[in-house]
């Protein structure tokens, strides 16, 4: 195996407090002190971070490889610097059973190019009505469990979930949508849903949840993250229930603090996603909450859909938008904004998904897997969705002239994707 | 651009007496006329000949307006829409003896236009055409009854006629 | 002959027309309404043009109303109803358009429940393409119909009280009128049951009330929408008796509205519902003659965009 030496970058390390430029030495698969005859990177004027971590990913294989599949849904991680990716579990059939997941770490062996860590169902085919087998689960190798796409509306079924989990050491994660008082709503309701004739989807069904959710981990000690959070009601509750040291985390994803529902003008499908586009005053709550560690995770919540299935009615298109590849620059406006520093924003995509979900990632101490991202910060470049490695095209950011990308990425002492 | 005069108002007013005694002759029995100008200028001309032929008479004629925007042929070629106006025939076509009414003949569509719209109303027993200035260049078989004036044009000039009641004073001009 | 300064290939919102561009279709609908009078109740100014009514969202009203439209324009007309098409097999509503653009259609005239149909739709075809109606979203004929009726007895919509009663969050009727009345300067209030009439409403330029008393008061123009109490209402008032008591105009209601004061109605009226009979065939009433106004106004709108090249 190849060794590396990655000069002269900026290093921006979290977990070992580090932001200085320094070399980085790779060292068959691993971050050494040093190395002989290595090739040589030169990063400077670059970040170099450890590998980054997307939390929240849909890889649709099993089951819809029309749509993605673990290699292609990886290969966009690569091109987007990510490293490692952690697959949800709404697959088909979905992975409420250690088959499927045994699938999952099979395929992803074969053919991924990143790293992948597949979260299990909490409850049978995700219907919220009995639970998965859990401890089957996390024997197979599951990460956390989430019934993500869908969200269990029995609150009881919760708490008897979170607490079974916790006997196996895994978090929970959690899509907070109250069924109820969403209905069928498609769009944030408030003026533009009002304007468009759209139905809507109010915040407080997301607060609800998230509100149940704080309670539930208050209650049996341990801890559940909430995903995708869109509403400033939702930051505003996790804010408070932090300070108290309750176990809830909460992730934001870039769509909600890049873009708000005004964006739905043209009922264009590409801009519809579960939760959906919210009010300003959502989106500038997300950001606060970016910045104050209240939301310690990004993730993009990646999720392909046909092209054929998205180009129709607004009603009628699926929810979902790709965003592994644009999850990066989107993210580094947060920095050029003065909103996060390097640390504060690189801590999102390592140190914070690794300790929430116990993962051996996210570091550049010696000894730890060469998995280690360069970033190019000014670099400006036209995102073409046609070009994406993805086999779907459902992207609201075709088009976007952005700043700042991966030019790097190396998994496990492998470069797996250079610009 | 270059305009010359080619009839004042008193030249008009003789030509629209001559035209209203001619339509007496013509139409010994004169109960059914009507009277039908196509806008914008036929109409005011359409009142004044009746006004004229009710004074010889001695009684009075309807009188109706029509819009042809809507039955013109040239809808699907031209560059925009025209501007659709309402037509006002109030009295019934039907049997009457309809004098149709226009300030200049040129090509002949626009009264092709208007023959379709009267049908369109009823069905007079008979149609006749009074013209104020006939310019030649028919692309159609029509053919007035009763013409003010003859004047021979080439095809690029225009033959504008102004009345009173639409434009301040009567006259007739030829636009090159 | 002065040409129209009408451009757009579609009508798709009134969101989207200006002043001017709304004039011309009430002003070029006022011709059409006299040709309703004639004998002969046809022009032939759609000659050869083919409309297709493609009705993915039943209504026989508004259909009847476009059909009659374009057959008096000269049009061929093509009646699409979603039950019965190829939509139940799974075609996507673009190819379902694209198809009918292969059989070169000039108009469709799209009814959808789904909001934006018509936009997304609009784009992709040269067709000429008229909203008769998009979910919850906009109905722009009727809009303009319901302004020709009013400018027709009341000389002009500029400082008129109008009031709009009923389920204003879930109607593109409401919508469709505020944003023209606005445009034209008239006052607009909303009146209905709060679970129907969210206060973000009065950002569009409204007075939003809850008491129809108040409501109808010193209104020029009462403008009543059809309510239903069909699953997605349930949970919004407990039952039609309710609405009735609270928010029908009965008798006793209208005797305290102005003397002149219009009623008005989209259609179909649920007759004990919203209003009451009597009301209903009163002489103020001018909810039949808003279907006549309808048929000149959606000739005027397929006059406009597709009578030309």
């Amino acid at each position: 195996m190849k060794s590396f030496l990655i000069k002269n970058g900026r290093v921006v390390d979290p977990a070992n407090q580090v932001d200085a430029v320094r070399d980085v030495f790779i060292v068959d698969g691993q971050i050494a002190a040093t190395a002989a005859n290595p090739t040589v990177i030169d990063a400077t004027g670059k970040i170099v971070t450890p590998g980054l971590i997307d939390l929240h990913v849909h890889l649709r294989e099993p089951g819809r490889g029309d749509k993605e599949t673990i290699e292609t849904g990886t290969l966009c991680a690569a091109r987007g610097g990510f490293t490692s990716v952690v697959c949800m579990p709404n697959t088909t059939p979905p992975a409420d059973n250690n088959g499927t997941i045994a699938f999952i770490k099979q395929r992803a062996a074969a053919a991924a190019h990143v790293n992948v860590f597949p979260t299990g169902a909490i409850t049978k085919e995700l219907k919220g009505e009995e639970l998965a087998p859990i401890g089957s689960l996390k024997k197979a190798g599951v990460v956390a469990i989430t019934d993500d796409g869908r969200c269990v509306q029995n609150n009881e079924l919760m708490r008897r979930a979170v607490q079974y989990a916790k006997m196996f050491d895994l978090p929970v994660m959690d899509h907070c949508q109250d069924y109820n008082l969403v209905a069928d709503g498609v769009a944030h309701e408030g003026y533009w849903s009002a304007v468009l004739g759209l139905r809507g989807w109010p915040a407080i069904g997301e607060d609800m949840i998230v509100a149940r959710n704080i309670l539930i981990a208050e209650l049996t000690d341990w801890y559940i993250h909430c995903q995708h959070i869109s509403s400033a009601g939702s930051v505003a509750l996790i804010r408070e229930a932090k300070r108290r040291g309750v176990k809830i985390s909460g992730e934001a994803c870039p769509h909600h603090f890049t873009l708000t529902d005004e964006c739905l003008k043209n009922y264009d499908a590409n801009f519809k996603m579960n939760p959906p586009l919210r009010s300003e005053r959502d989106r500038d709550a997300i950001i606060e909450g970016l910045a104050d560690g209240t939301l310690e995770c990004i993730g993009s919540d990646h999720a392909p859909h046909c092209q054929h299935e998205k180009e129709v009615e607004f009603d009628h298109a699926p929810f979902g938008i790709l965003g592994l590849e644009t999850e990066l620059s989107l993210s580094l406006e947060l920095v050029r904004k003065k909103v996060l520093t390097w640390t504060q924003l690189i801590e999102k995509f390592t140190v914070n998904p690794a300790r929430l979900l116990r993962l051996a990632k996210g570091t550049l101490s010696v000894g730890a897997d060469a998995d280690v991202t360069i970033i190019d910060p000014a670099c400006e470049w036209t995102y073409d969705v046609a070009q994406s490695a993805s086999k779907s095209r459902n992207s609201p950011f075709h088009g976007w002239p952005l700043r700042g990308k991966a030019i790097t990425t190396i998994v496990g002492g492998k470069i797996v994707w250079s610009e | 651009m270059n305009h010359t005069v080619i009839m004042e108002a008193p030249a008009v007013e003789r030509a629209l007496t001559r035209m209203a005694h001619e339509i007496v002759e013509h139409n010994p029995q004169p109960e059914q006329l009507a009277f039908i100008g196509i806008r914008t200028h036929g109409g005011p001309l359409a009142r004044r000949l009746a006004r004229k032929v009710g004074q010889i008479v001695g009684r009075e004629f309807p009188v109706g307006e029509l819009d042809i925007s809507m039955h013109r042929d040239d809808l699907a070629l031209r560059d925009g829409l025209p501007v659709v106006g309402v037509s006002d025939v109030s009295f019934d076509v039907t049997g009457k003896m309809i004098v149709l009414v226009d300030d200049v003949l040129f090509t002949g569509r626009t009264i092709r236009a208007a023959l379709d719209e009267i049908a369109d109303f009823g069905r007079p027993q008979r149609i006749q055409l009074a013209i104020l200035v006939d310019r030649g260049h028919r692309e159609l078989p029509i053919r007035p009854d009763y013409i003010g004036k003859n004047v021979p044009t080439a095809v690029p000039e225009r033959v504008r006629v102004r009345l009173v009641e639409v434009d301040g004073k009567d006259e007739v001009v030829i636009e090159k | 002959m002065s040409t129209n300064t009408w451009t757009r290939k579609d009508l798709l919102s009134i969101q989207d027309l200006s002043v001017a561009e709304i004039n011309i279709v009430l002003d070029t609908a006022a011709a059409f309404k006299q040709v309703g009078e004639r004998t002969i109740k046809k022009v032939p100014a759609l000659r050869g043009k083919t409309m297709v009514n493609l009705f993915v969202e039943p209504s026989t009203r508004t259909r009847t109303s476009f059909e009659l439209a374009a057959k008096r324009l000269s049009a061929d007309v093509i009646n699409i109803d979603a039950s019965a098409s190829s939509l139940v097999k799974g075609e996507t509503l673009k190819d379902t358009a694209l198809n009918l653009q292969a059989l070169n259609a000039d108009i469709i005239v799209i009814r959808h429940s789904a909001a934006g149909a018509p936009h997304f739709l609009a784009p992709q075809l040269r067709a000429s393409v008229v909203n008769a109606g998009d979910g919850a979203h906009e109905h722009p004929t009727q809009a303009l119909l319901d302004a020709f009726t009013i400018r027709e007895k009341k000389g002009t919509i500029a400082g008129l009280k109008i009031t709009i009663l009923g389920d204003i969050l879930y109607s593109r009727v409401a919508r469709s009128n505020i944003w023209l009345l606005n445009k034209l300067g008239a006052h607009v209030t909303l009146a209905g049951p709060s679970t129907l009439l969210p206060r973000v409403f009065e950002e569009f330029g409204c007075r939003v009330t809850y008491d129809i008393e108040e409501a109808i008061a010193d209104a020029d123009v009462i403008n009543l929408l059809r309510i239903q109490h069909e699953r997605q209402r349930k949970t919004a008032f407990p039952s039609l008796g309710e609405y009735t008591a609270m928010f029908g105009l009965n008798k006793e209601r209208f005797a305290r509205t102005k003397p002149d004061a219009l009623i008005m109605h989209p259609g179909p009226i649920n007759r004990g519902v919203e209003i009451d009979s009597e009301v209903a065939d009163c002489s103020r009433s001018v909810i039949l003659e808003q279907v006549t106004n309808g048929l000149a106004v959606r000739m005027a709108a397929l006059f406009l965009c597709a009578g030309g090249s």
